[in-house]
């Protein structure tokens, strides 16, 4: 199976503080990879790391390489910008811009200049169908987004990051503002996507990622423990420390 | 049950509290009403005993009972208008460099020294813009120094720590969650400022211009110092900016020591004053309705298509 995203020998620095070890990563094309471990393990410092939103942190410092379709994107002629245009992502607090509906949508492609007039009308169209937010918004495009409740905002976030077609959709934590009926909508939806997308989720929930992920890693202190196929790493932990993470959990 | 001594107590303090709340608030309402109704008094007359026509008129010249407000209508509208539109571009972008683009260490080294500036007197720089401004406006071929453009320029100065402390603070305000949102799509951090952050920080800029402008209309003794005081109206032909003219705080402080108490030209010069406070409220409330329109803008143009 190909790997859409590579990761190898990866460390990560806050100052002096390694908040990543000695990482090594493998993110299969079209599926759902989930990252598990307890708060404060690396999780979304690791997401972070995949496209760069790093770089935003003066004191950050990346070192060893992330592969995508074989490239390494913190080699110096790589375009940032261009990068998280194909590896977008979705915020653990649903962060919709205080516009209307519709210029959430619009966003990504009006500032990449990929549409404009009625073809833009149809990305966004298409974009809010495919983040299963069509049905409740097509009466409403032009009102504020802060109108709708948490779990449409997120799924309007999720329709933003489509809109641009990016390849990767990373997701750090995208449910834990929602109740369990948006949660589930959220997770269909990921199922959906991952059709045409890589998808990378991180959840502090287990039965989630067993429940919507192909592949899961687990995280503790900055390093990798154990990854495998999710049915595997659920049922059958190699490791004792995964092992018992989840039993600890589920218990 | 009897209610115990400290409850009591309590009560009162409260009571007193709320009682001296309510004070501070009605007696700030009432002096603007009694300054209001004061001008109201005095200025009236004027719109009464000098006809409208008058006073739309091209001349201010009082000894001869000429009370032609235009010449200093059009002064004020010079060196404001002067003044806001050099003001508000260079205070947007100055905030945007210290909010969005400076390090923090210029961000803490500049943000106080430009908000001391605001506190520098207006007759200290109206001084400044005699002595250094005025020679340097009439070297770029003004017939003279002292004309509008110099009246803007110091106003423009003396509104811009308004506009950029302000406008920082409102950019500030914004969350870095809408900036992580557009940045993670693929914009670029100037698409981020301006699509983005800009907008969201809308109210607060809004805001600060008001503020900034507000500074700038009611502003006398810099403005008197360095515009020349000619009530005359100046013409494309002769350059409109670079002749002098005179504001309507200044005709109102240069001349209301010697006119009589009650005189027509008493009267006039409260009428300006009517006028300058209708100019500024207008202004308010305009901004008042611009900034609770929120996000419907551009929203509300799409929406038309
Ligand atoms: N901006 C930052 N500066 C310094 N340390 C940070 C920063 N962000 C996260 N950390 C530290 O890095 C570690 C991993 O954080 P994080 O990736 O947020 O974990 P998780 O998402 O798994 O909860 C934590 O110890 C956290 O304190
Ligand atoms: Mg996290």
């Amino acid at each position: 199976m190909e790997n859409k995203i590579e990761v190898r020998q990866f460390n990560f620095y806050y100052g002096d503080f390694q908040a990543l070890i000695d990482l090594n990563v493998p993110i299969r094309a079209n599926q759902i990879t989930a990252l598990i471990g307890p708060s404060g393990c690396g999780k979304s410092t690791f997401l972070r790391s995949l496209n760069r939103m790093n770089d935003t942190i003066s004191i950050a410092r990346a070192e060893g390489e992330v592969l995508l379709d074989g490239k390494n994107i913190y080699d110096a002629d790589v375009d940032v910008v261009d990068l998280r245009h194909r590896v977008g992502m979705v915020f653990q607090r649903p962060n919709p811009f205080p516009q209307s509906i519709y210029n959430n949508v619009a966003f990504g492609p009006r500032v990449l200049g990929t549409a404009k007039g009625s073809s833009l009308d149809d990305v966004v169209v298409e974009s809010l169908k495919g983040a299963a937010l069509w049905e409740e918004v097509q009466d409403k495009l032009y009102e504020p987004a802060q109108a709708l409740n948490p779990g449409q905002q997120q799924r309007l976030c999720i329709a933003r990051a489509i809109a641009v077609q990016p390849e990767v959709i990373l997701m750090d934590e995208p449910c834990s503002a929602l109740d369990p009926v948006a949660t589930l909508r959220v997770e269909d939806l990921m199922r959906q996507l991952s059709k045409n997308y890589t998808i990378v989720i991180v959840t502090h929930n287990m039965q989630q990622a067993a429940r919507a992920s192909d592949w899961t890693g687990f995280f503790w202190l900055g390093r990798l423990v154990e990854f495998g196929k999710t049915g595997d790493l659920f049922t059958n932990p190699q490791e004792e420390l995964t092992e018992s993470y989840i039993t600890g959990r589920q218990g | 049950m009897t209610t115990s001594k400290a409850e009591n107590g309590r009560n009162l303090k409260e009571a007193i509290i709320e009682g001296l709340i309510w004070f501070s608030g009605i007696s700030a309402i009432l002096i603007i009403a009694l300054i209001f109704i004061f001008l109201l008094k005095e200025g009236a007359p004027a719109f009464v005993n000098v006809p409208i026509s008058s006073l739309l008129g091209r001349r201010w010249y009082p000894i001869e009972d000429l009370f032609g407000l235009l010449p200093l209508l059009i002064g004020s509208l010079l060196v404001t208008v002067g003044a806001v539109v050099i003001a508000v571009p260079l205070g947007l972008i100055t905030a945007v460099y210290l909010g969005e683009f400076a390090p923090t260490w210029q961000r803490e080294l500049l943000k106080p020294l430009i908000e001391v500036l605001a506190g520098i007197p207006s007759i200290v720089l109206g001084f400044l813009g005699w002595v250094v401004l005025a020679p340097l406006v009439q070297n770029m071929g003004a017939s003279t120094g002292l004309t509008a453009f110099t009246g803007a320029l110091i106003l423009a100065y003396m509104s811009l720590p308004t506009i950029i402390s302000i406008t920082e603070d409102a950019l500030y305000a914004v969350p870095n969650e809408y900036r992580d949102g557009a940045l993670a799509i693929g914009a670029t951090q100037w698409q981020t400022i301006w699509r983005v952050v800009l907008p969201a920080a809308r109210s607060g800029i809004v805001i600060a211009v008001m503020l900034g402008i507000g500074r700038a209309i009611g502003e006398t003794m810099a403005v008197m110092m360095v515009t020349g005081n000619a009530a005359n109206i100046p013409s494309w032909r002769t350059g409109l900016f670079f002749q002098p003219v005179r504001t309507m705080t200044a005709t109102i402080a240069a001349e209301m020591g010697e006119v009589a108490q009650g005189s027509v030209h008493y009267s006039v010069l409260f009428g300006i004053g009517i006028v300058l406070f209708l100019i500024t409220f207008a202004i308010n409330s305009l901004a008042t309705r611009f900034v609770s329109g929120g996000d419907g803008r551009a929203t509300r143009r799409r929406a038309q298509l």
